[in-house]
């Protein structure tokens, strides 16, 4: 079961200036795991892109297991990275649900579209997502990750 | 910086080493094996980030680690390993580490020649831009004109800028000016995952975006003639081409699922690291050995990259000028990685020994005589390539047998970002800096205009203090300095 909080957080995420200089730091937040894991996935999109010209055209499922919450944020951002290589997808639209029983177990409908330099407001390419400074945690306002992206 | 990410760092005390060398006693820090350097000169250091001093602090901390842990003048705050940080590991009792490494395995910078000049470059300048722009895509996820089979993708990581060459993308010759002859030895396919191979089957012969650029240069200033003459740079105003990038979504890949493999392996082979990014594996170990097997598929992807980008380049000037490319004397220069690992002998404690060389955002510079080096460069040393920012400029360097003394045979990759990406897109516009710099005379193509606003000059360390940081320690001496005059970048 997960822990449902009000978000009391104004924005879904932020990037932050002063930290990785050479790469790309953000915020995330939400109420819930899940929702903290699909703004995590938009501030990833809204890295390389300006997601308001992303139509909902593809749908992908994403599953993924891990033994720790962390891991399995790293893993589901991990993914909509390979994405964008693989079939040149970025994604504008996320429902996250996050269980938790012997593991921790996302299942996530993803949607996009195939990008188009000619149409979309391309940005950075991510490399990776990394582990520098990562950080999930559970404050009074609801939950609230920091991750550095490699780009 | 924001109070809560600052609190973790203060500065640490260091020992005057010489000008620009500094080194931190182990002492700073439990768990450091050996002392850290870095290589600066005053300037430089009062401005690096304390992020640096962590970061080449926690390195100093690995197994094996051998003499000091070392960060160039370029450093910056990186994950795991600062930007610019060389480290030696013994080959059996030492770790090898993604982290130390780079995402962007084996990203590196090519030079090529010509026998042009501005004058005849400048009246087509636009034309030849805006046709390298097309020949070589650019930014988030592009796709390359080379369509590749997975037989293909797997001969590339076995072959290196080899495969290129025999299929038409290059001339042969320039297998000898690449380090290590564009192949790391040891590759093996089979340690490569299905992921990584899928995100970069499309993107041979693609820039990638962030700081990842090609920029026709002209040469500034000559500092060494002779030398000059003999790598066929024969005056100011002569037109050289210079590219930045590596191996892509297919680098990017194997160390996102290596740095995953590494951080189970630590907890069995009991390894306790400072920051996850620094993840490693005994190097002799399964998981060790299974990393630089593939990371020399990424890397040899990356020299086949560049060999495929150099090939584009060359067709461009030929359609332009309406002159052969033997004909302009588009000879490469050399092709130097900056994001790598490899099994090189250095003199340690007065012995010759197998280490695994680490340098991330660090460039080899080899002093004259090494084996690793070809015929042409025996006698000189081998060829550096350091770019700068766009509106800076960039150098020709050579290596020097006090740098396999000093550092391993290394040293820096670039200038070095002193302001964030988010920090100077929030001071400097993209369209007004393609303006600015048109003012120049140099003609930039982006498909990103924030990406550009990234890659602003001010967002970047003086790469004049930076270079003159290693030449005054004598490890990397001038040839020459390059400036832009058209750029594309991603």
């Amino acid at each position: 079961m997960v822990n449902m909080v009000k978000n009391n957080f104004i924005k879904k995420f932020k990037f932050i200036e002063e930290i990785a200089i050479a790469d790309v730091a953000f915020e995330a937040y939400g109420s819930s795991e899940a929702e903290l894991f699909e703004n995590a996935a938009l501030a990833v999109e809204e890295t390389m892109v300006d997601t308001a010209g992303i139509n909902p055209k593809v749908k992908k499922e994403i599953e993924i297991e891990a033994d720790e919450l962390d891991k399995l944020l790293f893993d589901f951002l991990s993914e909509l990275v390979y994405y964008k290589d693989a079939e040149m997808l970025l994604f504008s639209k996320f429902t996250v649900n996050v269980e938790k029983n012997t593991k921790y177990k996302l299942t996530a409908e993803v949607v996009g579209e195939p990008f188009d330099s000619s149409k979309h407001e391309l940005r950075n390419d991510i490399k990776a997502i990394t582990w520098h400074m990562f950080k999930i945690e559970q404050t009074k306002k609801g939950w609230k990750c920091l991750i550095i992206v490699d780009v | 910086m924001p109070e809560d990410h600052a609190a973790e760092f203060t500065k640490p005390p260091m020992k005057k080493i010489s000008e620009v060398c500094w080194e931190i006693d182990p002492s700073f820090k439990e768990g450091m094996r050996v002392p850290a350097r870095i290589y600066a000169m005053k300037k430089l250091l009062d401005e690096m980030d304390v992020g640096v001093f962590e970061q080449i602090t926690n390195v100093a901390c690995l197994p094996g680690i051998q003499k000091h842990a070392i960060c160039m003048p370029d450093g910056h705050w990186g994950y795991g390993f600062p930007i610019g940080g060389v480290a030696a590991f013994d080959t059996k009792t030492g770790v090898i580490s993604p982290g130390g490494i780079g995402f962007d395995i084996n990203c590196g910078m090519r030079l090529l020649r010509t026998n042009l000049t501005v004058d005849d470059v400048r009246p087509k300048l636009k034309e030849l831009v805006d046709m390298l722009f097309k020949a070589v895509p650019t930014g988030v996820g592009a796709r390359g004109a080379i369509k590749l089979t997975r037989a293909q993708l797997r001969a590339i990581m076995l072959n290196g800028s080899k495969w290129a060459v025999e299929n038409g993308y290059g001339w042969s010759e320039d297998l000898d000016h690449t380090e290590d002859y564009g192949l790391i030895k040891g590759a093996d396919p089979e340690k490569v995952s299905d992921k990584a191979q899928t995100r970069g089957i499309e993107q041979l012969g693609t820039l990638g975006s962030g700081n990842h650029y090609l920029e026709i240069q002209y040469v500034e200033r000559i500092f060494d003639e002779e030398l000059a003459k003999k790598w066929g740079i024969h005056q100011t105003g002569q037109i050289c081409v210079m590219f930045h990038c590596g191996s892509r979504g297919f680098g990017h890949q194997v160390a996102t699922d290596y740095l995953n493999t590494f951080g189970d392996a630590m907890k069995r082979y009991g390894i306790t690291v400072r920051d996850r990014e620094l993840a490693c594996a005994p190097f002799s170990s399964k998981e060790g050995q299974d990393y630089f097997h593939a990371m020399a598929c990424a890397a040899n992807g990356a020299f086949a990259n560049r060999q495929a980008i150099a090939s584009m380049t060359r067709r461009c000037f030929e359609k332009t000028f309406g002159r052969t490319a033997e004909d302009m004397d588009m000879a490469q220069i050399y092709d130097v990685a900056h994001n790598i690992a490899k099994v090189e002998q250095h003199e340690i404690d007065g012995h010759f020994k197998d280490v695994v060389m680490h340098r991330k955002g660090a460039t080899r510079c080899f002093g004259p005589h090494r084996p690793e080096l070809p015929q042409a460069y025996q006698q000189t040393g081998q060829p550096v390539i350091i770019g700068g920012s766009m509106e800076t400029g960039s150098f020709l360097l050579v290596g020097t047998e006090k740098a396999m003394t000093e550092t391993f045979g290394s040293t820096m990759h670039g200038s070095g970002r002193t302001m964030s990406r988010t920090k100077a897109k929030h001071i400097v516009r993209g369209s007004e800096l393609q303006q600015q710099m048109q003012k120049h005379g140099i003609y930039v193509r982006s498909v990103s205009m924030s990406g550009l606003a990234e890659e602003a000059g001010l967002a970047y360390k003086d790469l004049n203090d930076v270079v003159e940081t290693m030449e005054i320690a004598g490890v990397s001496h001038k040839v020459c300095s390059l400036k832009p005059l058209g750029n594309i970048k991603g």
